[in-house]
C-alpha cells in the first residue's frame, strides 16, 4: 500500500523518486494532457471530477483504512450546497465552490461524530444509512432541491478570475479552470499526507493499539480524516454542479458511493495516483462499452471483479509493486 | 520538604496489590519497591503471576486491591495513555509495531505524539524540529541505525524487539517496563538484547519480567521472585541465590 506518497516508507527507487516528491505536480501534468488523449472534452472533465472525489475517498480508505459506503452523501451534499447557494441565493461561483467544500465537511462531521466510533462493517453500514437518509431528505425537500427532477439552473456564464474574464460556457476554458482548482486541491491533499497528521493517519491504519499506546487519540484521528475527506468529496460535487449546470438526485444515490469505491480499488487504494487512474479507466470503460450495449455496467462489473481477484492492489498499485521488485532485483 | 534518602531512591511502589480474575487470585498482596536508575527483574515459574503484576504496573489492568505509587503520586487505576504521559513506557511480549512503516518512522511517530503539533495537518512533518534526528539517535542506541529505512515488517525478530524498545524510549520514560524481551530469540539475539538492556539500565529505571532466571542474575541490581501470585523473595541476585525458599520453589525444579 501507499507507495507513491510514502515519505514514511523510504525505499529508494530512482525511477519514482522525482514523481513521488512532486506527486501533486505529476497529477496536474496528467490532468493537462488528459483533454488531448480522451475522445472528447466532457470525458476529461468527468475524470477530473471523479478523480478528485476518489482521491478524497482514498484519504479515508487507502491511508486510514476505513471503508465508507456513504461517500455519496459528501459528494452530493457538496453538489447541492453549491447548487442551492447559486440558484436559491444568487451567490457567485466561488462562493458555491467554497460552500460545497464546507458542506461536504459539515456533513462528514455530522456522520463522523457517530460513525468514527465504529470500524469495519459497522462503519460502512452507518455511513450508508446516513447517506440514504440524506437521499430521502433531498428527495422530499423539493422547494430546495427540486426533488426527483434535480436542481436545475446552476448556470454560471462568466467567471472573473483576477479581473480576467473567462467564458464559462466555453468547454475548454471551463476545463482549465476546473483543472486549476483540482490541482490546488491535490496540492492540499499532498500537504496533508506529508504533515504530522498524515503520519498519524498511517500509524492508525498500521496498528491502532500501538498508536493508542503512543498517546494518540484514535477516534479523533478518524474524525479529522473523515472531515478532510469530506472536504475533497464536497468540492468534487460542487465542481460537478457547475459543470452540468444541474444537480441530480443520483449524486446522493448509493450507486455513487459504490462508484467511488470501485474507482479507487481499480486504480490502487493508498496510492496518490491510483484514484485518478481508476477514474480514467472507469470513464473509458463506460465510454467504450456504452457504445456497444446498454448493459455496459454488466461488463464494468465483470472487469472490476477480475481486478479484485487478480490485481487486488489496483492498476497503479501493481505498477508500483512491479517497479519496486525490478529495482530490488537490479540492486541485488 | 524533607525527603529521606530511601524515599528518593524509590521511584515506584506497590502496596499490598492484588488482582483477582473471578475466584482465581493471580497476584496476592504484593508489596514492593523499585529503585531509581537500576535494573529490577521479576522472575518466577510459569503462571507465577509475573505478567499480571507487570500489567498492573503498566496500567493495562486495574488492581482489585492495594495501591500503586509513582514517586509520590497515587496512580492506582490510571489508564495506560495517561501513564505514558507520566513517564511509564512498556514493551509487549508480542511484537507491536507499525509494520509497513520504516524503523525510523516507527520511532519518529512515537516522538511526534509528545509534541504539540502532533495533529498538525499542514506543516511538512520534516519540519518538526529534531524529531528525525532524535529518532536516528534512538536507533543508534538500539543498534538499528543501519536498518532505519527498512519497513518494520522486514526486520528480523530480534531487531523488531529492539525497535520496540527504541519506540518505548521515545517517550523519554522515567520508567521502562519490559515484558520478556528475549521471548523467542536465538541465543545470539538474546545476548545482544541483554547487552542493550544493561546499557539502558545505566541511565533509566528498568523493570524486567523474565521467565529464564539465568538470564537476569548477572545483570540485575535487585531481583523479585513471584510464586503462585505471591512475592516470596526480594533482594540482590546473591541473596536470591542463597534464599532457601527460592531454591525450593524455583531452582529446585531444575535440580530434580
Amino acid at each position: 500500500m501507499d507507495l507513491i506518497g510514502a515519505t514514511a516508507v523510504a525505499r529508494g527507487w530512482r525511477l519514482w523518486e522525482p514523481i513521488a516528491r512532486h506527486r501533486a505536480l505529476a497529477v496536474m501534468l496528467f490532468i493537462a494532457v488528459l483533454p488531448w488523449v480522451t475522445p472528447y472534452q466532457a470525458l476529461a472533465t468527468n475524470i477530473l471530477i471523479y478523480g478528485l472525489f476518489a482521491a478524497g475517498f482514498n484519504l479515508l480508505y487507502g491511508y486510514l483504512g476505513l471503508l465508507s459506503f456513504g461517500h455519496a452523501a459528501l459528494f452530493g451534499g457538496g453538489a447541492y450546497a453549491c447548487g442551492i447557494a447559486i440558484v436559491r441565493f444568487g451567490l457567485p461561483w466561488y462562493a458555491g465552490l467554497a460552500l460545497g467544500t464546507l458542506g461536504g465537511m459539515a456533513i462528514s462531521l455530522l456522520i463522523g461524530a457517530l460513525a468514527t466510533r465504529t470500524r469495519g462493517i459497522y462503519f460502512a453500514m452507518i455511513t450508508l444509512a446516513f447517506a440514504q437518509s440524506l437521499y430521502y431528505l433531498a428527495y422530499q425537500a423539493q422547494g430546495w432541491t427540486g426533488g426527483e427532477n434535480g436542481l436545475r439552473g446552476v448556470n454560471v456564464r462568466r467567471v472573473e478570475l483576477f479581473f480576467l474574464p473567462l467564458d464559462f460556457t466555453d468547454p475548454v476554458a471551463r476545463y482549465w479552470l476546473m483543472a486549476a482548482l483540482v490541482g490546488l486541491a491535490l496540492l492540499a491533499l499532498s500537504r496533508i499526507l506529508n504533515s504530522p497528521l498524515g503520519a498519524v493517519i498511517e500509524a492508525v491504519r498500521e496498528n491502532e493499539a500501538r498508536a493508542r499506546a503512543c498517546g494518540y487519540d484514535v477516534a479523533a484521528t478518524r474524525l479529522m480524516t473523515f472531515v478532510l475527506s469530506g472536504g475533497f468529496a464536497g468540492l468534487a460535487g460542487a465542481l460537478q454542479a457547475l459543470e452540468l449546470s444541474t444537480v441530480s438526485i443520483e449524486t446522493l444515490d448509493y450507486a455513487t458511493s459504490g462508484l467511488v469505491v470501485m474507482m479507487t480499488l481499480l486504480g490502487g487504494a493508498g496510492t496518490f495516483f491510483g484514484p485518478f487512474v481508476g477514474a480514467a479507466v472507469f470513464a473509458l470503460i463506460q465510454d467504450v462499452f456504452s457504445l456497444w450495449t446498454v448493459h455496459w455496467q454488466l461488463l464494468a462489473g465483470a472487469i472490476f471483479m477480475l481486478f479484485v481477484l487478480f490485481l487486488p492492489r489496483g492498476i497503479w498499485g501493481y505498477l508500483l509493486e512491479w517497479s519496486e521488485q525490478r529495482q530490488a532485483t537490479q540492486s541485488s | 520538604m524533607e525527603r529521606t534518602e530511601a524515599g528518593d531512591a524509590v521511584i515506584l511502589r506497590t502496596e499490598a496489590v492484588s488482582r483477582r480474575f473471578g475466584n482465581f487470585v493471580a497476584v496476592r498482596r504484593v508489596t514492593a519497591e523499585f529503585r531509581r536508575r537500576a535494573l529490577t527483574s521479576i522472575i518466577g515459574p510459569n503462571g507465577a503471576g509475573k505478567t499480571t503484576y507487570f500489567n498492573l504496573l503498566s496500567g493495562a489492568l486495574r488492581p482489585s486491591q492495594g495501591r500503586i505509587i509513582l514517586e509520590r503520586r497515587d496512580i492506582t487505576g490510571t489508564p495506560q495513555q495517561r501513564l505514558v504521559r507520566l513517564g511509564i513506557a512498556r514493551s509487549y511480549q508480542i511484537t507491536s509495531l507499525f509494520p509497513q512503516l520504516s524503523a525510523l518512522e516507527n520511532v519518529r511517530v512515537a516522538l511526534q505524539a509528545l509534541t504539540r503539533s502532533r495533529y498538525n495537518f499542514w506543516t511538512p512533518r520534516a519540519r518538526l524540529a529534531g524529531l528525525a534526528e532524535r529518532a536516528a539517535e534512538l536507533l543508534e542506541l538500539t543498534g538499528l541505525y543501519h536498518r532505519r529505512h527498512r519497513p518494520a515488517a522486514a526486520l528480523a525478530h530480534g531487531e523488531q524487539r529492539a525497535l520496540e524498545i527504541a519506540v518505548a524510549l521515545a517517550g523519554a520514560p522515567r520508567l521502562l517496563l519490559l515484558d520478556e524481551p528475549t521471548a523467542g530469540m536465538s541465543p545470539e539475539e538474546t545476548r545482544e538484547m541483554m547487552r542493550l538492556i544493561v546499557g539502558l539500565a545505566e541511565r533509566h529505571t528498568v523493570i524486567l519480567v523474565e521467565h529464564k532466571m539465568k538470564l537476569v542474575m548477572g545483570i540485575s541490581a535487585r531481583v523479585m521472585v513471584l510464586h503462585h501470585g505471591e512475592l516470596v523473595a526480594e533482594g540482590t541476585p546473591e541473596e536470591i541465590r542463597r534464599d532457601r525458599l527460592v531454591r525450593r520453589v524455583y531452582l529446585g525444579q531444575r535440580e530434580h
